[in-house]
């Protein structure tokens, strides 16, 4: 059920020469009203490495990532990034952690009071990492950078199709530079083509910057293209994690019957509540 | 006996519900304001809010003024021809307007117009995560949405009913002149003798605290909907009641504050 023996030995060699998870989260509880949503989740996540979260829908991935990024409270156990409790810190430490994540919300979450170019620049701005007159001559950079022409940063985001919007909203979440990057299903609602683009683009931002991932989906696909290590949710607990790679032959049931997408299996769709 | 517990425990839930709710607003409110203190301050955001809810606001505004104005006159006018008091219609349309009418119409129109695009928008906002989206961004959301357009409704309100003032002088000495023939001169100087700063201060203050509830009960509803479209448009209903009682409600309790001896 756990991680590949070899892999698990890997981490250990890694945990002897001193190598801190980059985040590590305990024991990590959280539920709305009397729906339990998250029911003690481990897991680990080493420097420089990707890790994607597969899960049904519902199952929690987005407020999991959500406690990581202090948007949720959880109301028991401890997440720690780069080996200090981020869960008790004062409001300025908080933001300083923050401001070292860069998050993709599940939906863009673009700004659609602002053009498109003052939502690249947003963060920069509000960190005053730039000046107001360089700002839109840096988000024409990034823009660039997820290969979009700068012509896109006068448009409102209402105004671009669902892969721009990603885009868009991929250059906003690299605009800092984070050493840990969050991907809330990148993927979703594109067609496979343009799905792979992006995927192509968060692996080539990831590499440049050097930075930790960790991304939802639902598409095997997207998560072997992005992930070194794959974890699977379910009923609030982690169910298995390994090596990306491993998705498709993992040898636990709820898992295949997850990748393969049949309907029989250990996993019962829960139709009603 | 069990329907009579049953009805006490629903209004006890009630009752409790209602306190819950009035601590939250509370403490977003004096959040909202506290940020108000502290740098960064969004100038933008605030010169935005104020564009939307003064200036377009204006137009409503003047529409309802006027006619409030008009029809004061009108109707006291019947009431005074038999006493031939013609000259209390002057007095009585000013001191309405600038006590009472001006500011609570005022409110009540900019509650429907501001408060529910408010709601509206940051309910948006939160339910399409652009309020988190914020805070991912070193921006402080209290800060960047709430403090700005609380200020900008302190300050457009008592601007917008000044204005309000004006044309509701002006709406009863059309009609005092051009229907009732009196003599336009006499009308407003009459208007200028009955009226005292205290009146017009009194009005305006009513409004900066409806420009505070206005703006505070959009961006509460906002800011705390949930659920999607649906949950958008209850927060906008919401907003919009819960603006307009709070209004008339603290109406009352200005003008006694200011008037009652
Ligand atoms: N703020 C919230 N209040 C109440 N329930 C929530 C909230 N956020 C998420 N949930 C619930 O938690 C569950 C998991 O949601 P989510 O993490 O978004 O799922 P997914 O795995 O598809 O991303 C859902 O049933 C959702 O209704
Ligand atoms: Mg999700």
């Amino acid at each position: 059920m756990r991680a590949e023996p070899a892999l698990t030995a890997l981490q250990e060699r890694l945990a002897e020469a001193g190598a801190v998870p980059k985040i590590r989260i305990r024991g990590l509880k959280k539920r709305f009203g009397d729906k339990v949503v998250l029911d003690g989740i481990d897991l680990d996540v080493m420097p420089g490495t990707s890790l994607v979260v597969i899960g049904g829908s519902g199952s929690g991935k987005s407020v999991l990532l959500k406690c990581i990024l202090g948007l949720i409270t959880p109301d028991a156990g401890s997440i720690a990034i780069d080996g200090h409790d981020v869960l008790h810190l004062r409001r300025r430490e908080r933001e300083t952690v923050r401001a070292r994540i860069g998050m993709l919300f599940q939906n863009g979450a673009l700004f659609d009071s602002l053009p498109v170019w003052q939502n690249v620049s947003f963060g920069l701005l509000a960190q005053h990492k730039i000046d107001r007159k360089r700002a839109r001559a840096t988000a024409d950079d990034f823009l660039r950078q997820v290969g979009l022409d700068p012509s896109v940063g006068d448009l409102s985001p209402a105004e671009l199709s669902g892969g721009m919007q990603k885009r868009v909203a991929l250059a906003r979440a690299i605009a800092a530079q984070p050493d840990i990057m969050f991907f809330d299903e990148p993927t979703t609602g594109l067609d496979p083509i343009m799905g792979a683009v992006i995927d192509d683009l968060i692996v080539d931002c990831v590499k440049r910057l050097g930075s930790t991932a960790v991304a939802i989906t639902h598409d095997i696909a997207s998560a072997r293209r992005i992930g070194d290590r794959a974890a699977m949710l379910h009923k609030g607990h982690i169910i298995w994690d390994g090596p990306a790679s491993a998705l498709m032959n993992s040898g636990n049931p709820m898992v295949d019957q997850f990748t393969h997408g049949s309907r029989n299996g250990p996993i019962q769709m829960e139709l009603r509540r | 006996m069990t329907a009579i517990l049953d009805f006490l425990a629903a209004i006890g839930r009630g009752v409790g519900l209602a306190c819950r709710v009035a601590g939250q607003l509370a403490v977003f409110a004096l959040s909202g304001l506290s940020h108000l203190l502290r740098p960064p301050f969004y100038g933008r955001m605030f010169l935005r809010s104020l564009v939307e809810i003064g200036y377009f606001s204006l137009p409503v505004v003047a529409l309802t003024a006027v006619f409030t104005g008009m029809v004061l006159a009108l109707q006291s006018y019947t009431g005074f021809a038999r006493f031939s008091a013609e000259g209390a219609i002057a007095s009585i349309v000013v001191l309405s307007v600038t006590r009472e009418l001006g500011p609570v119409l005022a409110g009540l129109m900019v509650a429907g117009r501001v408060g529910a695009a408010m709601a509206a928008e940051i309910g948006t906002m939160r339910v399409t995560d652009q309020i988190d989206a914020l805070t991912t961004l070193s921006t402080n959301p209290m800060k960047y949405l709430v403090a700005p357009r609380l200020l900008a409704g302190i300050v457009a309100l008592p601007l917008l009913v000044l204005i309000a003032d004006i044309l509701g002088v002006m709406g009863g000495y059309i009609i005092g002149t051009f229907k009732l023939g009196f003599n336009g001169a006499t009308y407003l100087r009459n208007t200028l003798d009955f009226v005292q700063t205290q009146d017009v201060v009194s009005g305006l203050a009513k409004a900066a605290v409806f420009g505070f509830l206005i703006t505070l009960l959009g961006c509460f509803q906002g800011y705390n909907s949930r659920g999607g479209a649906q949950g958008v448009g209850a927060a906008t209903t919401a907003a919009v009641v819960a603006a307009s009682i709070l209004i008339l409600g603290f109406d009352y309790v200005l003008t006694e504050a200011f008037f009652a001896r």
